[in-house]
């Protein structure tokens, strides 16, 4: 991205200024979490994450930065994780996509969020759908991913509460097959000084 | 505490680690941030902001946008029914620009159309006379007397000069230099968001985020020229904050869309607007010279701090005190001379940043404290604790320091955990300095250890009595089970503020079932999430809501059991609730909890909890300012690639002054969070300015911490129970920023050798360029 006065200033916006510029309405068919969607009054240029919450109102889906520099709207695209404001919805007309909420509410998916949950990897919460949909992706192709690669896979998603601590700290206790622990992490502030404070 | 005789928390009260109520909705995708917001009909907004610095502005012609098909409304500062300008301090922001535009990305018009692609083509449609004036944009020449004035206010925010003991007394030993903080951004994930739906009665209903929805409402009022009672207030899903948030950005524009159209207006920013929206933490050019005894006792501290507040007030003179009354950080100084002022200039306005002011001054006063130690040749820890503030000590404003305040040991508990293990030549390239990309060759990496320690105030200063107020109430559920319910308006953002609610109100009242009503304007102000203060101030006003419905619900039936008056007066002497039942603590009767309700009906009850007095800082700088403080220190270690300047922070270690913990899993997540954000200004993140125009407002170009820059943090707490906080609580969430930064800037010194004066540091920073120069690399 180029550096260039700043924003949505005046006369910098790349649309047509007047009336009718021409465009072609589109109608197709996306198929979003194993449902068929019409989408219509499309515009070519309208990407997949534009057409998702704007045209569907698909909103699980997250809009952080439309550059495909914050993972916020990782969905997969037959079964390729992808960020959905990085791909044009009409190319996705005959794939599949799987967003969080499609991930289904057994299985690995659910697994971790349940990680994610009992973790505290969730704080604002914005950037966990996307995070989820790519630990997903993550874990069903590298069961076993070392905890460089882990970082490694999920530095397309930016979380800028947590400091992904409690995030790999979910992954890794996915990938132990452990069962999320609930409320029962280490308590104790009794003493004056607890070390660890909230399990590592 | 849980077990506290009483009261029962159970395994989810005070001191769990209880899950997020709002987790499930969060992790599943159906959680509903303010830009999720959809209602049938509704309108889209968008900002049309000043391209330029500073320009007169001449004409807005909106007749050409007007007249697009689709859109419904267009807005600008002849529009403005109310007062012309808002903001947190000083009303000085005006809701659009009028006769000039101040900075580039400031708000022109406003437009709401039927879909966001026509506002976006209307904002192409209006035509702005600008007439580009030179801007003002260096901090330095904005103070001077006699700068061109960039407003009619004037050029100067606030000045302190802060003296204490005596400032010409002076050690035998001295180090000076200067430092520049650039301007960090909070970057919270969700950019701002807001709809607004008009009332029947002509007021407006808005459900948005925002940091705190009572400083909102005022504000959006007086603009638009309407009672308060007509702008109600309600808290969207809010995807992050970090002071961001504090300000009002485009509330008041959705607003005046809505009033003119009558319909409803969703307004949010894209990842761009979002960059120029809100103010950011601001730049500081701070110059300071320690001076200390021979064995390395500090004599004296100097210290000049210059802030660039932008183009409006926002809360620059909050964050200069802020900035000035820690500048010495957390150190026994006997004599100080702490000077600063914030300017204003045509950059864009800053205000709000976890830290607020603290990071600024920290970096600069813990380069200090490691030069000092060199030329002492003291370790950097050892002159630490040696000039550690105690409680009992008198800080540079006069103000005795209260306890409890662990700074030395905080210090010497993170220079007791264990060091990772060395970097070898078996390590791959992914633990390597640039990752897989750009990874270095093993023999050019250097390691480096750094430390920092730091303190940071918590709650709002200078006299400010920022109240909170909650609501309580015990009744019973449709199945005849007690169940409690608690309402405060206080903004959760992320901090876990609805998790820490629950478990007070579930240790107080007794109950599992806990409701929190949704935040908004039907009560009283729970005052900002910011300043470290949430879950002292509504937290405490949560606390004192659920004592007082059960003391009401006790004396009522200390009555009905015709118990003494004096019983009656003060039954928790005589009754207490525990496992559902009332139980008499000298008769043994039991009456179940639900009898009791069902009996008298529910109870409810209100509180405002207030924090202890403090003062205003006189014309030396002196007065009691701060409610109190919390420490920290962290260690980092650092890999740096000599050859492209690349630096790998390998591991941070913290222990953090704490208070009692209510929550030690929120915890946890809120001092890894505030260490990744500190990390993120010493090596990558700033928003830079030419000319005043930011050249890089996308996540392309300002670089967030990912989670192949962020190593684990080995993390000690200190948890000695704060007076007069809920618990003995204290805010946790702005003090391991303060330092993070500080410590991972002194491992890169130790690290490569050199002096690194400005943050972020850049690997133009730490690569001999002169050898690139000169071929003959002489
Ligand atoms: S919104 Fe798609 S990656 Fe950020
Ligand atoms: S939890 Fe807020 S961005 Fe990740």
């Amino acid at each position: 991205m180029s550096a260039g006065p700043a924003g949505p200033v005046d006369g910098a916006e790349g649309d047509d200024t007047e009336g009718d510029d021409g465009w072609e309405p589109l109608q197709y068919h996306l198929n979003v979490d194993g449902t068929r969607r019409v989408v219509s009054g499309a515009r070519l240029e309208e990407s997949l994450l534009t057409v998702l919450r704007e045209r569907l109102g698909v909103t699980s889906v997250k809009d952080a930065c439309e550059q495909g520099r914050c993972g916020a709207c990782s969905v997969l695209l037959d079964d390729r994780l992808v960020t959905a404001c990085t791909v044009l919805a009409a190319d996705a007309v005959d794939a599949r996509v799987l967003t969080v909420a499609g991930l289904g509410a057994s299985g690995p998916a659910a697994r971790i969020q349940a990680a994610f949950l009992a973790h505290g990897a969730v704080q604002c919460g914005f950037c966990t759908p996307g995070l989820v949909v790519a630990v997903t992706d993550l874990l069903g192709r590298r069961p076993a991913a070392g905890e460089q690669e882990i970082r490694e896979a999920l530095a397309g998603n930016i979380c800028r509460c947590t400091g992904y601590g409690r995030i790999l700290a979910a992954v890794r206790d996915v990938q132990a097959g452990r069962a999320p622990g609930g409320s029962g992490a280490p308590g104790g502030s009794g003493a004056n000084r607890t070390n660890g404070v909230g399990g590592a | 505490m849980t077990g506290r005789a009483g009261v029962v928390g159970g395994n989810r009260g005070v001191g769990s680690s209880e899950l997020r109520p709002d987790g499930a909705a969060k992790v599943g995708g159906a959680f509903a941030y303010a830009g999720d917001l959809r209602v049938p009909g509704m309108l889209h907004a968008r900002t049309l902001r000043s391209p330029h610095p500073r320009a007169r502005i001449g004409r807005v012609d909106t007749a050409a946008a007007r007249r697009l098909a689709g859109v419904l409304a267009v807005v600008t500062a002849a529009d403005v029914p109310g007062v012309a300008t808002y903001g947190l301090i000083s009303a000085d922001q005006p809701v659009f620009a009028a006769t000039e535009a101040r900075y580039a990305g400031e708000p022109v018009a406003a437009v709401a159309a039927v879909d966001a692609a026509t506002a976006r083509r209307a904002l192409a449609a209006i035509r702005v006379a600008y007439e580009p004036l030179p801007p003002l944009v260096d901090p330095g020449l904005a103070a001077e007397p006699g700068a061109e004035l960039v407003h009619p206010d004037g050029n100067i925010y606030r000045e302190i000069t802060l003296t204490h003991g005596n400032p010409s007394a002076e050690g035998p030993v001295a180090v000076e230099d200067s430092y520049f903080v650039g301007m960090q951004d909070q970057a919270f994930l969700a950019p701002e968001a807001a709809l607004v739906v008009p009332a029947a009665d002509g007021g407006l209903d808005l459900r948005l985020a925002t940091q705190w929805l009572h400083s909102d409402r005022e504000q959006i009022a007086a603009c638009l020229g309407l009672p308060e009672s007509l702008v109600r207030l309600e808290l969207a899903g809010v995807g992050g904050a970090f002071g961001g948030r504090e300000d009002v950005t485009l509330q008041i524009h959705g607003a005046l869309l809505a009033l003119a159209t009558g319909r409803p207006v969703r307004i949010a920013y894209d990842r761009v607007e979002s960059f120029l929206g809100h103010p950011h933490r601001h730049p500081a050019r701070m110059w300071f010279r320690h001076t200390a005894t021979a064995a390395g006792d500090l004599v004296s501290v100097h210290a000049r701090i210059l802030m660039d507040g932008g183009a409006y007030t926002s809360s620059s003179p909050a964050v200069l005190a802020n900035a000035v009354t820690h500048a010495a950080g957390p150190y026994r100084v006997p004599n100080a001379q702490l000077d600063g002022t914030v300017v204003r200039t045509n950059n864009p306005p800053c205000g709000a940043m976890r830290g607020f002011g603290v990071p600024q001054v920290a970096f600069g006063h813990e380069a200090q404290m490691d030069r000092l130690a060199d030329l002492l040749g003291l370790h950097p820890v050892a002159l630490r604790t040696r000039n550690a503030l105690r409680p009992g000590d008198v800080l540079p404003t006069g103000q005795i320091l209260g306890a409890p305040l662990p700074a030395r040991e905080a210090i010497e508990a993170v220079a007791a955990r264990p060091l990772p293990p060395p970097l070898t030549a078996a390590a791959p390239e992914t633990a390597l300095p640039g990752g897989r990309a750009t990874a270095a060759t093993h023999s050019r990496v250097r390691r480096g250890i750094g430390f920092a320690l730091g303190y940071k105030n918590l709650l709002f200063s200078e006299g400010f009595d920022d109240a909170s107020t909650a609501r309580a109430r015990l009744a019973l559920d449709s199945d005849g089970v007690p169940f409690g319910t608690v309402h405060s308006a206080c903004s959760e953002v992320g901090q876990g503020f609805v998790t820490v609610a629950g478990q007070i109100a579930r240790t107080e009242l007794g109950v599992e079932r806990i409701e929190l009503l949704p935040a908004d304007t039907g009560i009283g102000s729970a005052g900002s999430t910011s300043a470290s203060r949430q879950t002292w101030m509504s937290g405490g006003a949560v606390h004192g809501a659920c004592v007082a419905v059960v003391d009401r619900l006790l004396a009522r039936v200390a009555r009905s059991l015709g118990l003494p008056p004096e019983v009656v007066e003060s039954p928790r002497r005589s009754l207490v609730i525990d496992g559902g039942e009332i139980i008499g603590t000298e008769t043994g009767t039991r009456l179940p909890l639900a009898e009791a309700l069902a009996d008298g009906g529910p109870v409810e009850a209100e509180y405002t909890f207030h924090h202890r007095r403090t003062t205003a800082l006189d014309a030396r700088g002196q007065g009691d300012p701060h409610v109190a403080f919390a420490a920290a220190a962290h260690r980092a270690v650092v890999d740096v690639d000599l050859d492209l300047g690349l630096v790998r922070v390998v591991a941070m270690a913290l222990a953090q002054d704490c208070g009692t913990v209510i929550n030690p899993l929120s915890l946890r997540g809120q001092v890894e969070g505030g260490t990744a954000q500190g990390l993120g200004l010493a090596v990558m993140e700033e928003l830079v300015t030419v000319g005043g125009v930011v050249t890089n407002p996308t996540l392309h170009d300002y670089l967030l911490p990912t989670a192949a820059d962020v190593p684990a943090l080995d993390f000690v707490a200190l948890t000695y129970p704060q007076p007069g906080a809920p618990y003995g609580v204290k805010g946790v969430g702005e003090a391991p920023t303060c330092t993070a930064t500080a410590a991972v800037v002194a491992a890169i010194r130790d690290a490569v050798g050199r002096d690194l004066r400005r943050v972020p540091v850049r690997p133009v920073d730490l690569v001999d360029l002169s050898a690139l120069a000169d071929p003959a690399g002489r």
